[in-house]
């Protein structure tokens, strides 16, 4: 057993409102730069929907991600003598327009046009080569517009469903849509770090935080097309490729990352998982239905006295163990059983974990008065959106995986249902506890932790024990001269 | 007076240059030690450019090369007349495509407006230089035949006065002119290889392919074993 913590992450996605607070927090913080403008390390997209680049989750297009080829693992873009020869060109790079290209406007001409019968208007400039352009694309270019045509139904995952489902996905008065807010998966199998021809992307042992040294990478963006979320970035004007840091030095100083902090909604829980890094091989070759299963057991309990032990002799400090069992994302993944991975079918076994949307509104009017349906397993499968759908990005298609955590977010809706309004049978309540595998107080726990909770519970930072870091690495007068990054560069091309 | 400073003392500023400010570039702003690519900005073109550029330059360097480093074998491989005229139709046709391909590049930053604003002062004139490189090359393997076998008698006994410190150049001096462009260019070229994008001909990543896929970088020595 080979334990490490990892600093990891839940979204519920039942909470997002899709207001965009986390993108903006982290674009003033950090990608507020030339040759950054069109970086969203965190960015909010509308599902069903192609999101940002457009159509990222299609790996047949951007070949992201790993794949078997027999009893091995390989990135989908190719093997390693494979990406070198690619150097010179990169065929599965995406281009600005997968994106969006950058525009500001001309706001001068708005007070500067000389005086005339017309109104002046500020036209669109590039914010690339500064020239007019016309704007066909943005960061949210498709915020709130599923049932379009143009881009919930080119979603893969919507192309994958069939012509009965697709239909009942757009009809009037049934649209149906959800927000999906994406940051780095900081994965522990992750294809950047696999895909960097200088060696430059790695994981940091002590949180599992995956970084690029700006000083290593020499812009070959092998990193952005393997990342199968996309989730690396190329900064042109740079010639680096940057992604996103989980805002470590927020972190180190005790803080909530950005978004985290900034989100409106209470949507982010951030803790420790630990887990073991001996079986990351292996459990990223299981099959597409298996891998979110394998994934939950490679995860350890931070109680297990083994698993204590064995993270000592680990070096793991205790601070690190104890942060480990106040984790939220430890009860939501392992615990409740109801956050599931982005994509695990990509194989990189990201570590931010999603508690899907229970959309179908579990309930129908019946003369004026809402009931919960008596067999929720029935309505799930006239769910609006769907369970195919949603097993397609949580779970590598096993719909069975999804089915289970919607019976638990429902027993949980049952449960206090039945405490707060007391409109329901005894046998009601005890069916749906059953259903769901959890008891009373699970349930209960449930509620408490996706309503109640204040930062300190739904943020668990663990101490990084930066000053030991510090003091083990370098000088700390030299360090305290510096701004943190290990660097009193500016990120900016000198020659 | 002017073929002693161009083709005996240029050699050694050139070079000097290379490594002094190459080694100064690294150690104080190794940030910027890459080509910044443009294929995020433009790749359709790039592709067409950038990939028959890369790899016929590559052979055509390493050719150079090794009838500079062993003439006497590069010699001998060129005695047979199928050889001789196998290498000579190779080299113009790789030397042509390095010049559609350079051309392509070249026409690339003028057009597209996005890589052009990202095309620096030092790229144009790198550009320019490379161009007239490739350009006086053809010009010499078509005009000038057969110069697999000239360059061993003439070239490269010039280059290897330059490494013994004893720079022989009546060697080059004798040579016609377009032949005397192309060498002083190509020392030009090493010249501004530390000012410009051309520093990432240094970077191979070779060792990409020795190194398990994943790192991990720790603080500290994280246990004993």
């Amino acid at each position: 057993m080979d334990i490490r913590a990892q600093v990891s992450s839940v979204f519920h996605l039942d909470k997002c409102i899709g207001c965009h607070t986390c993108s903006i927090a982290c674009k003033n913080l950090w990608t507020d730069r030339r040759g950054n403008e069109y970086m969203w390390w965190n960015n909010v997209e509308t599902k069903p929907g192609t999101g940002y680049p457009t159509k990222w989750e299609d790996q047949e297009k951007y070949r992201g991600g790993w794949e078997r080829v027999g009893s091995q693992l390989r990135l989908k873009q190719g093997g390693k003598a494979s990406t070198i020869g690619k150097i010179f060109h990169n065929p599965d790079l995406p281009t600005m327009d997968d994106y969006y290209e950058p525009f500001t406007f001309k706001y001068a001409d708005l007070t500067n046009a000389p005086a005339g019968t017309d109104q002046p208007t500020a036209r669109p400039v590039s914010m690339v080569s500064g020239k007019p352009m016309k704007i066909e694309a943005g960061p949210n270019w498709d915020d709130d517009l599923s049932g379009s045509t143009v881009y919930a139904a080119n979603d893969p995952g919507v192309i994958e469903l069939s012509e009965e489902q697709q239909q009942q996905l757009f009809a009037i008065e049934k649209m149906v849509m959800f927000h999906l807010p994406r940051i780095c998966n900081h994965c522990t199998n992750a294809a950047c770090v696999a895909s960097c021809p200088s060696g430059a992307i790695y994981k940091r042992g002590e949180d599992g935080i995956v970084l690029i040294n700006q000083d290593k990478c020499r812009g070959w963006r092998m990193c952005v097309s393997a990342c199968p979320y996309k989730k690396t970035y190329y900064g042109w004007a740079t010639g680096k490729s940057e992604k996103c840091i989980l805002c470590y030095p927020r972190q180190e100083a005790g803080e909530a990352p950005g978004c985290f902090h900034s989100c409106v909604g209470r949507i982010r829980y951030l803790g420790v998982l630990l887990y073991d890094a001996d079986r990351i091989e292996a459990t990223a070759m299981k099959a597409d239905g298996e891998l979110a299963a394998a994934q939950r057991e490679m995860i350890l309990d931070p109680f297990d006295p083994e698993v204590i032990k064995a993270a000592r002799e680990g070096g793991l400090a205790d601070q690190i163990i104890e942060a480990a069992q106040a984790s939220p994302v430890y009860k939501f993944v392992k615990e409740w059983g109801i956050a599931l991975p982005l994509h695990p079918e990509f194989r990189t076994l990201p570590m931010l974990f999603y508690v899907p949307p229970l959309l179908p509104v579990l309930s129908s009017e019946n003369q004026g008065t809402q009931k919960i349906s008596n067999d929720f397993f029935t309505s799930l499968e006239q769910a609006r959106l769907p369970l195919k759908y949603l097993a397609g990005m949580f779970s590598g298609g096993n719909e069975e995986e999804v089915e289970a955590v919607y019976r638990r977010l429902i027993a949980v809706r049952i449960q206090r249902r039945a405490e707060s309004v007391g409109d329901l049978s005894e046998a009601e309540l005890l069916n749906a506890r059953e259903l769901s595998g959890l008891d009373r107080d699970a349930l209960d726990a449930i509620f408490r932790m996706t309503s109640l909770t204040r930062i300190k519970e739904r943020i668990v930072i663990p101490p990084m024990l930066r000053e030991q870091a510090i003091e083990a690495g370098m000088d700390p007068e030299d360090y305290k001269q510096e701004m943190g990054f290990g660097s009193r560069k500016a990120p900016k091309r000198r020659w | 007076m002017a073929d002693m400073i161009l083709f005996g003392v240029f050699p050694y500023v050139a070079l000097a240059l290379a490594i002094g400010v190459g080694i100064y570039r690294y150690a104080i702003d190794r940030y910027s030690y890459s080509s910044q690519s443009s294929q995020f900005l433009e790749s359709k073109a790039l592709f067409w450019g950038s990939l028959p550029w890369h790899y016929a330059i590559l052979l055509i360097l390493i050719a150079h090369f090794l009838a500079f480093l062993i003439p006497t074998g590069w010699g001998t491989l060129l005695g047979s007349p199928t050889r001789l005229v196998f290498l000579e139709i190779t080299g113009i046709a790789l030397g042509i495509t390095t010049m559609l391909a350079l051309v392509i590049l070249i026409f690339r930053r003028v057009i597209n407006p996005r890589v052009n604003a990202v095309t620096s002062r030092i790229d144009w004139l790198l550009l320019a230089a490379l161009l007239l490189q490739v350009v006086t090359g053809v010009y010499i393997a078509i005009s000038l035949r057969w110069g697999g076998v000239w360059y061993v008698h003439t070239v490269s006994p010039w280059l290897w006065s330059l490494v013994k410190l004893n720079p022989q150049i009546d060697y080059l001096a004798n040579l016609p002119g377009i032949v005397q462009l192309h060498a002083v260019n190509a020392f030009f070229l090493v010249a501004i290889f530390p000012f410009s994008r051309l520093v990432h001909v240094v970077s191979i990543p070779i060792s990409y392919l020795g190194r398990p896929y994943q790192v991990v970088v720790w603080y500290r020595q994280r246990r004993s074993n």
